[in-house]
C-alpha cells in the first residue's frame, strides 16, 4: 500500500491514502462494536420478558418489555441494603480521600515544606512496594475493623497515585507569586490553601472525586476479605456471590414473603442481568461529565510522572 | 536553593513585622540559613494538611511493610507479631520445595506474559488509528466508547463473560451452534481459561490505555507531517515513521510500569474467573495467597506471607532489570 501511494508525488490524498482510512474505519468500527455488542445485549436482556431471556432469544434487542427484574432488585432487603452501602462506602471515600489528597498533595508541592523531598519519597516507595494481603488484613484486624463499615473506607481512602498526580498538579498551575502576595497581605497557609488554592483546582477535585467514587463503588475483595455480616455487603460483593458463586437464594433475597419468593426463583436468571446494568450505571454517568477534566489531570501527572 | 530560602524568609519576617514586630532587623537582614526546627515551626499548617494522608500512610501502608517479618517467624496470633518465634527463611523453603512452587510460578507468569505480550501492542494501535483517522468526529466517538468498560467493575465485566458464554443460553454458543461449530466450553475447559482471561482484559482497558498514547501524539509538530506530505510519504508511512517514534519514550515508561506490575495480574479477576476445573492453570501465587492465608479454616498467615513477598521480590527485581534495560538501549527509563 505504501509503496504504491509513493508514485502520486501530491499532497492530495492518495489511493493508498484513501484505502488506508478506510481499513482503520473498519478496524476501529469493529472494534467499537465489539466493545458496545455486550453492554447492550446485556440491557436488552435485563428489560425483556423473563421467557424470552430464559430460551435464550434475546440477542440485540429487547424482546417485549418488563421492568420485574429491576423491581425485584429493589424490594429484595439484602439487595437494596447492598445498593445503599455501596453508595455509602463510595460517598464516605470520595469525602474523606478528596480531602486528604487535595490538602497533602498541595503541602507535598510546597517547596518550602520542610523534608518535602524525603516525604514525598516515603510515599512513593509504596508504589513499588507493598505489605501485601495477609499483613494488611493483620493490621485491618488488630484494628479492631473486621466487619465494620471503617475496614470498607479507610483503607482504600488515600490513593498514592492520585495524592502524587495532585501534587504535580499544584507544582504547575500555583505561581509561587501567588503565594508571596498572599502572605504579604496576611494570609496564613491554611488560609490560602482553602481561599485561594482549593478554588483553583476545580479540574483536580473533580478527578478525585471520580477515580475516588468509581474505585470505591467498583470494590469487592476488600468485603470478601473484611466482612462476614451480610447486611454490611457492598454491592459488588453481594453480586460477586449471586452471578459468580451461583449461591441465590431467594429465600434470603425476598425476606419471608412467599409470594416474593416464588417471584424471585422465577426471574433469577434475569436478576443478575439487571445487577449487571444496576452496578454499571453510576460510573458510567459520572465519567463523561468530569472526561474533560480527566484527561487533562492524566497529561499533568504523565508529565511529571 | 539558598536564594529561595532567602526571600521564603524575607516573606515570613515581613509578614511578622507587620503584626507586632518581633522579629528583629538583625534576623531580616542576615544570610545565615534558617535553622530546621524553626522552619519547621513556620510551616506547621502544612504538616497539619499533610496529615491526614500522613497518617493513612503510615498505618495502611508502612505498618503492613512491618508487619512483613511475619514471613521469617513462625506467626502466632496469640503471641502477636513481636512475640512469635523466629525461624529465618523456613517458610519460604517450604514453599519453594513444595509441589506447588513450579506450576504456581508458572501459571502466574505464563498468565502475566501472554497479557503483557498481548496487551502492550494494541493501545498504540489504536491510538495511532485514532489519530489518523482523517473523520475526527468518529474518531472523538470510537474513544467515547472504547472508554467506557475501563470503568466497569471486575464482578460486571466477569459476569457478563458468564452470561455471554454460558453454554445453555450464551450467545456466543447459540451464534456459534448456528455456524455449526462445537462451541468450547470456555470458562471451564483449562485451555481456554488464559485467552478468556487476556482477551477480556484487553477488551475493557485497551481504549482506556490508548489515552496516553493520544496525548503523545497530539503533541506531534504538524510541520512534521506536512513536510513529509511534500516529500510524498504516504498516510502509513507516516504512521510508521513520524507518529510512532513519537510515542516511544512513553511507551518505554508504560511497559517499565507493567512489567513492574507483572507479578500482579488482574489477580481479583482470576479469583472471580477461577472455579474448580480450570484451577491448574488459573491458581496464581495471589490466589493461592489468598487461599491458604484468609480462605482456609486454618490460616497459615506467615506461610502465605512468605509467598506474597516472594512475589513482590521477584516483581521488583523485574522492574529494575527492565528499567535498567531501557535506559542503556532507549536512554528513557523510569529513574
Amino acid at each position: 500500500m505504501a509503496a504504491k501511494s509513493r508514485t502520486a508525488n501530491r499532497i492530495t490524498e492518495t489511493r493508498g491514502d484513501k484505502r488506508l482510512n478506510i481499513t482503520l474505519l473498519v478496524v476501529l468500527g469493529a472494534f467499537s462494536v465489539s466493545v458496545l455488542y455486550p453492554l447492550i445485549y446485556v440491557m436488552s436482556a435485563s428489560l425483556s420478558e423473563t421467557s424470552a431471556v430464559t430460551s435464550g432469544e434475546v440477542w440485540l434487542f429487547p424482546i417485549g418489555f418488563s421492568t420485574n427484574a429491576y423491581t425485584a432488585v429493589f424490594e429484595s432487603p439484602l439487595l437494596f441494603r447492598s445498593i445503599l452501602n455501596s453508595l455509602f462506602y463510595a460517598g464516605m471515600v470520595i469525602a474523606i480521600g478528596t480531602f486528604a489528597t487535595m490538602a497533602g498533595g498541595y503541602a507535598l508541592s510546597r517547596r518550602d515544606l520542610p523534608g518535602r523531598n524525603l516525604l514525598t519519597f516515603a510515599f512513593m516507595i509504596t508504589m513499588l512496594f507493598s505489605g501485601g494481603m495477609i499483613p494488611t488484613y493483620l493490621v485491618v484486624r488488630d484494628l479492631g475493623l473486621l466487619n465494620t463499615v471503617w475496614s470498607m473506607i479507610l483503607p482504600g481512602a488515600v490513593s498514592v497515585w492520585q495524592l502524587i498526580i495532585s501534587r504535580a498538579f499544584f507544582s504547575q498551575t500555583i505561581p509561587h507569586e501567588l503565594l508571596e502576595s498572599a502572605k504579604m497581605d496576611g494570609a496564613s497557609d491554611f488560609t490560602f490553601f482553602f481561599k485561594v488554592v482549593l478554588p483553583l483546582s476545580v479540574p483536580v477535585i473533580a478527578v478525585n472525586m471520580l477515580l475516588y467514587g468509581v474505585t470505591t463503588w467498583n470494590a469487592f475483595f476488600n468485603g470478601l476479605i473484611y466482612l462476614t455480616d451480610e447486611e454490611l455487603y457492598p454491592l459488588q460483593l453481594a453480586m460477586r456471590n449471586i452471578l459468580v458463586q451461583n449461591t441465590f437464594d431467594p429465600a434470603k433475597m425476598a425476606g419471608v414473603d412467599p409470594t416474593k419468593i416464588a417471584e424471585m426463583q422465577a426471574i433469577a436468571g434475569k436478576l443478575k442481568y439487571a445487577l449487571i446494568v444496576i452496578a454499571s450505571i453510576p460510573p458510567l454517568l459520572a465519567y463523561p461529565f468530569v472526561q474533560k477534566h480527566f484527561v487533562k489531570g492524566m497529561m499533568i501527572g504523565s508529565v511529571k510522572g | 536553593m539558598t536564594q529561595m530560602l532567602n526571600t521564603n524568609d524575607g516573606t515570613a519576617s515581613t509578614d511578622s513585622a507587620h503584626k507586632g514586630g518581633a522579629a528583629s532587623e538583625s534576623t531580616i537582614r542576615s544570610n545565615r540559613p534558617v535553622p530546621l526546627l524553626k522552619r519547621m515551626a513556620r510551616s506547621w499548617q502544612l504538616y497539619v494538611l499533610l496529615l491526614p494522608s500522613l497518617i493513612w500512610l503510615v498505618v495502611f501502608a508502612y505498618l503492613p511493610m512491618y508487619g512483613l517479618q511475619i514471613a521469617f517467624r513462625e506467626f502466632n496470633p496469640m503471641q502477636g507479631i513481636i512475640d512469635s518465634p523466629w525461624v529465618g527463611l523456613a517458610q519460604f523453603e517450604r514453599f519453594f520445595e513444595s509441589n506447588n512452587f513450579v506450576p504456581l510460578l508458572w501459571n502466574t507468569i505464563a498468565l502475566a506474559l501472554y497479557e503483557l505480550i498481548a496487551g502492550f501492542p494494541i493501545p498504540i494501535v489504536l491510538a495511532l488509528a485514532l489519530n489518523a483517522l482523517r473523520q475526527k468526529y468518529l474518531s472523538r466517538s470510537v474513544q467515547l466508547i472504547t472508554y467506557a468498560p475501563n470503568f466497569l467493575s471486575v464482578v460486571v465485566v466477569v459476569g457478563i463473560l458468564m452470561m455471554i458464554l454460558d453454554p445453555q443460553i450464551g450467545v456466543v454458543h447459540q451464534v456459534l451452534g448456528a455456524l455449526g461449530i462445537d462451541a468450547p466450553q470456555f470458562l471451564t475447559d483449562p485451555g481456554w481459561f488464559r485467552h478468556v482471561f487476556v482477551w477480556s482484559g484487553i477488551w475493557q482497558t485497551a481504549g482506556f490505555s490508548a489515552i496516553m498514547y493520544l496525548a503523545a501524539l497530539s503533541s506531534v509538530p504538524p510541520e512534521l507531517h506536512e513536510a513529509a506530505k511534500v516529500d510524498g510519504a504516504s498516510l502509513f508511512r507516516r504512521m510508521v515513521h513520524i507518529d510512532l517514534p513519537s510515542i516511544m519514550p512513553i511507551a518505554v515508561i508504560l511497559l517499565i510500569l507493567s512489567v513492574g506490575n507483572i507479578l500482579n495480574t488482574g489477580f481479583e479477576k482470576v479469583l472471580l474467573l477461577q472455579n474448580p476445573l480450570n484451577l491448574t492453570v488459573s491458581q496464581v501465587i495471589d490466589t493461592y495467597v489468598y487461599e491458604v492465608g484468609l480462605k482456609s479454616p486454618i490460616p497459615q498467615f506467615s506461610y502465605a506471607t512468605a509467598i506474597g513477598l516472594f512475589k513482590s521480590i521477584v516483581g521488583l527485581i523485574l522492574l529494575l532489570a527492565v528499567n535498567f534495560f531501557a535506559n542503556k538501549t532507549t536512554k528513557s527509563g523510569l529513574f
